[in-house]
């Protein structure tokens, strides 16, 4: 592997990405408003209106998997509303700030290459094919891990924060977090990308890119929905089968990638 | 002649369309070598087979010595291609580019900066260095394309419309660079153009190619003369007499003529063309006895221009 070259494909389809308005506004405010604004928004909410004390809170543990309730018998209600919110609801919110922007970035970086007719030049030096893959997936799973890794650490600042009077201790990390971020983002950041591969193949503009590639937060999406109809509860062995699942699904998709991502079949379609 | 580009019946099929068909050629070191063709004749696909970006369908070809289906990065490490396209990020500065570029054909480190600075000095590029490639005129960014293709200091250069785009002072540069290049440090060019006048000007040998056949292959001087069926003749004859020309040359369909004033009062220029090979003289005795007076006769080389036409009508 030529790590100069890679490196260097990687630093291109970067900066070439960071100065589109259309692909760096999203990526910027995006996991602003779903990490910092909307966790401060809820704190002042819930401590201001006094929002904790009105729930029964026996009747919502009473609803909740044992595992779950067990983790807050011994808390308040205010508390409780916070532990459940910022650990467990906000969970699979996380989820969709990896996809989206490897999804994003993959989709400049492999149709939006071929819609600038750009690609030509690349498959004209000396990189092998695997090379030229490898960079350019780093080079939009990288930044998915970034903004996944810089989210998390915004959300648990702003989280045990504004959770601190009630809280008066650090609730965030614990297992099921640093399983989301070490090992559930990543892979989710994978499947992002593997998708925006699977659909740059099959289509030649980066608008269609984006807008088939963005189906995939379906599933997170349902995820979420599951998760507030209490049908389904984020647990660490949950969330780690999940990760196992999704690195299945995205060494899939490598493969598929690296079975599209040939010079020859490239080239025909330019 | 050690070649630098040897091909053998190459063929390459897309689906029942035949892009390149049975393509023979060898190629020496420090040659510039002409590929003509309309659109769609094969050129850009023979540079794809010829860089391992394609795989041919049939026969073989040896870069350097090497299989370039096998060894495509080897061979593509000597190679500069400029694609008929520029291929520019428009989001990037033409020093940025150049610098990534740099790294992707592992220019040493060291030597990058320096490579950078003469390639944007040599291309009259300084000016917009740092200014982003999307507002660039065409002319300017095809000498970008230009400066990429020679970064790594390349052995075999693809040039596919080198010249597309440019004014005429950017143009004479890229045809000095090309001589420089080929008679000075013994590179090899691959010219594709449908510039007959740069071709004739520049290449050594030159092939023509029509549907992805060879045509013919040759020095230009061989080319017309094996290829020309008809030359060209300028005459100064006496004023007035232009008048006969109708009625001398009605056995002669193939022959046209325009005339102009000549410098003088007493004669009348007039381009004959379309002159049979063998029968330049006899159309001279035939007017010189039939009272035109020959002032002047001045007998025009035929060129490239005339072989490629005249082989696409064949």
């Amino acid at each position: 592997m030529n790590w100069c070259a890679i490196g260097a494909i990687i630093e291109k389809d970067l900066k070439i990405v960071l100065q589109s308005k259309s692909v760096i506004i999203p990526l910027v405010t995006v996991p602003l408003l779903a990490m910092a604004v909307l966790p401060l928004m809820i704190g002042v909410l819930v401590r201001g209106t006094g929002l904790a004390e009105q729930l029964n809170i026996e009747r919502m543990l009473a609803s909740l998997p044992a595992a779950v309730a067990d983790q807050m018998t011994h808390l308040t209600s205010e508390q409780a509303v916070f532990y459940y919110t910022f650990v467990y609801l906000f969970a699979p919110f996380y989820l969709l700030l990896p996809i989206m922007v490897s999804n994003v970035i993959a989709a400049d970086s492999f149709a939006g290459e071929r819609e600038r007719k750009t690609l030509e030049a690349l498959l004209y030096t000396p990189t092998s094919d695997m090379e030229l893959l490898v960079a350019k997936l780093l080079a939009a799973w990288l930044p998915g891990l970034l903004v996944g890794f810089g989210s998390f650490f915004l959300y648990a600042i702003v989280t045990n924060a504004v959770a601190w009077p009630a809280m008066q201790r650090l609730f965030l990390p614990n297992m099921l977090w640093l399983l989301l971020v070490f090992w559930v983002a990543p892979a989710a950041a994978g499947l992002g990308l593997g998708t925006s591969v699977l659909v740059s193949a099959r289509t030649n503009s980066l608008q269609s890119a984006y807008q088939i590639g963005s189906l995939i937060v379906l599933p997170i999406t349902g995820l979420i929905v599951a998760q507030l109809g209490g049908a389904l509860h984020l647990s660490s062995l949950l969330v780690f089968m999940m990760g196992l699942g999704l690195w299945l699904i995205d060494g899939g998709l490598f493969w598929f990638g690296w079975r599209t991502f040939q010079r020859s079949v490239l080239i025909a379609r330019l | 002649m050690n070649p630098i580009i040897c091909t053998r019946g190459l063929t390459r099929h897309f689906g029942a369309t035949v892009a390149v068909s049975d393509l023979t050629l060898d190629i020496g070191a420090g040659e510039v070598f002409g590929f003509l063709g309309h659109n769609g004749a094969g050129k850009t696909t023979t540079v794809r087979l010829l860089n391992g970006i394609l795989q041919a369908t049939r026969g073989e070809a040896r870069i350097f010595g090497l299989d370039p289906h096998t060894h495509g990065s080897t061979i593509r490490r000597q190679t500069g291609v400029l694609t008929e396209t520029p291929s520019l990020d428009d989001r990037l500065t033409a020093r940025t580019s150049l610098r990534i570029f740099g790294r992707m054909y592992n220019v040493p480190a060291a030597q990058l900066e320096a490579r950078v600075d003469w390639l944007l000095q040599t291309f009259r590029l300084q000016a917009y260095a740092d200014q982003k490639v999307g507002g660039y005129s065409k002319g300017t960014r095809q000498r970008l394309a230009l400066a990429r293709t020679l970064l790594h200091d390349p052995k075999l250069i693809f040039l596919d419309e080198p010249t597309s785009g440019l004014d005429p002072v950017a143009i004479r540069d890229v045809h000095n660079l090309v001589q420089e290049l080929t008679e000075e440090k013994q590179r090899t060019v691959f010219l594709c153009t449908h510039n007959l006048v740069e071709a004739q000007k520049l290449c050594h040998r030159v092939a023509v190619l029509a549907k992805g056949q060879l045509l013919a292959v040759g020095t230009p001087r061989e080319l017309t003369r094996r290829f020309s069926t008809s030359q060209r003749v300028k005459l100064r004859i006496g004023a007035g007499q232009e008048r006969l020309l109708p009625q001398l040359l009605v056995n002669c369909p193939h022959v046209t003529y325009t005339t102009t004033n000549g410098c003088d009062q007493q004669t009348t220029q007039v381009m004959m063309q379309g002159i049979p090979y063998p029968y330049l003289p006899d159309l001279l005795s035939h007017l010189t006895e039939h009272c035109v007076h020959l002032f002047a006769v001045e007998p025009e080389e035929a060129t490239l221009e005339d072989v490629y036409f005249a082989l696409q009508e064949m």
